[in-house]
């Protein structure tokens, strides 16, 4: 009967472990999916590329910072803010979960950063090829 | 001890649980309540208590502290705080934009908590966006200044914590300083 009701409380113990983990709105696929939808609306749209994504991530783009110049040339290493030299935890999801895992943030930060990077906000095709070679970077 | 089955789900279960405690506490997002709070850690010793009594919101620790210290309310007057957050899309160089409700959560906080003293404006009547920009923190950081001017990897007087140990959690207190020329 004691067996029983310990082997309940730890059930129960589990339970509420599992829902009190804050659920991830997205996933990085999802969140690429949404690009996708977004991106299949503009001409001449086929597919996202990593490759393309890698390029536009390590290349300044007529200013003065380019994405790399705090997320470094390795997005699975710890970054730092080029101004206030801030420690940025690192972007790709396979080295930081909680990355692109809540669509408010990501559309945040894309606008910010894109403004500072390219003096304008980045099409649904450069923020899916970014996300592409983000998520083919390993751990 | 007998390593059986229910021990090993009853250790999972634990740990699940902290975990999930854990997380709940490092999360930086707060649906609950964005009342004031204040920030309380470590043992209760002067400076703990003076830091427990720190004012803090958690849409300012979050947003502020997401690309640099979040500068204490107090730094500024209200007038300050008022015109940075009007200019929120091109702070000081960087796009660092908030939806309008965050923006309006954010900049309550801060003008509520603002430096109470008498600012004087400039000749122009503008009042000073930037922390280091201050009379009073000029007048307590001239001879940081210069030290900090030939030293390139303390960047500028904003990187508080290169000099203030405890500047994250909002202590700016002379015992915690440590001149690291």
């Amino acid at each position: 009967m004691l067996r029983v009701g310990v082997s309940l409380v730890s059930l129960l113990v589990m339970l509420m472990g599992l829902t009190m983990q804050p659920a991830f709105a997205e996933t990085p696929a999802e969140v690429l999916a949404i690009f996708k939808a977004e991106a299949a609306g503009t001409s001449g749209f086929k597919d996202f590329s990593a490759a393309r994504g890698a390029e536009f991530f390590k290349s300044k783009h007529g200013g003065e910072w380019s994405c790399a110049s705090c997320h470094t040339d390795n997005p699975a290493l710890q970054g730092r803010h080029a101004k206030s030299d801030k420690l940025i935890q690192p972007l790709a999801p396979s080295a930081n979960p909680e990355r692109f895992t809540d669509m408010k943030k990501v559309a945040k930060w894309y606008k910010r950063n894109c403004n500072d990077v390219l003096d304008r906000e980045c099409t649904p095709q450069e923020k899916g090829d970014v996300l592409a070679y983000l998520l083919t970077i390993g751990k | 001890m007998k390593f059986s089955g229910k021990h090993a789900l009853g250790m999972v279960a634990a740990f699940l649980l902290v975990a999930g405690v854990a997380k709940l506490a490092l999360s930086d997002d707060h649906d609950g309540d964005h009342g004031r709070q204040v920030i309380g850690n470590g043992s209760e010793n002067e400076e703990a208590r003076l830091r427990r009594m720190q004012p803090s919101n958690p849409e300012w620790l979050a947003e502020c502290g997401a690309c640099h210290i979040p500068y204490p309310p107090r730094f500024l007057p209200a007038e300050s705080w008022r015109e940075i957050m009007i200019g929120l899309d091109d702070h000081f160089g960087s796009d660092a934009s908030l939806d309008a409700r965050t923006a309006g959560e954010i900049s309550a906080f801060l003008e509520q908590n603002a430096r109470r003293k008498k600012t004087i404006p400039d000749a122009s009547g503008k009042y000073p966006l930037r922390i280091t920009d201050s009379r009073w923190f000029r007048r307590e950081h001239a001879r940081a200044a210069s030290r900090v001017k030939d030293d390139p990897k303390l960047r500028n007087l904003a990187n508080c914590g290169a000099c203030h140990m405890q500047a994250e959690s909002g202590s700016f207190s002379e015992h915690d300083v440590r001149y690291p020329f």
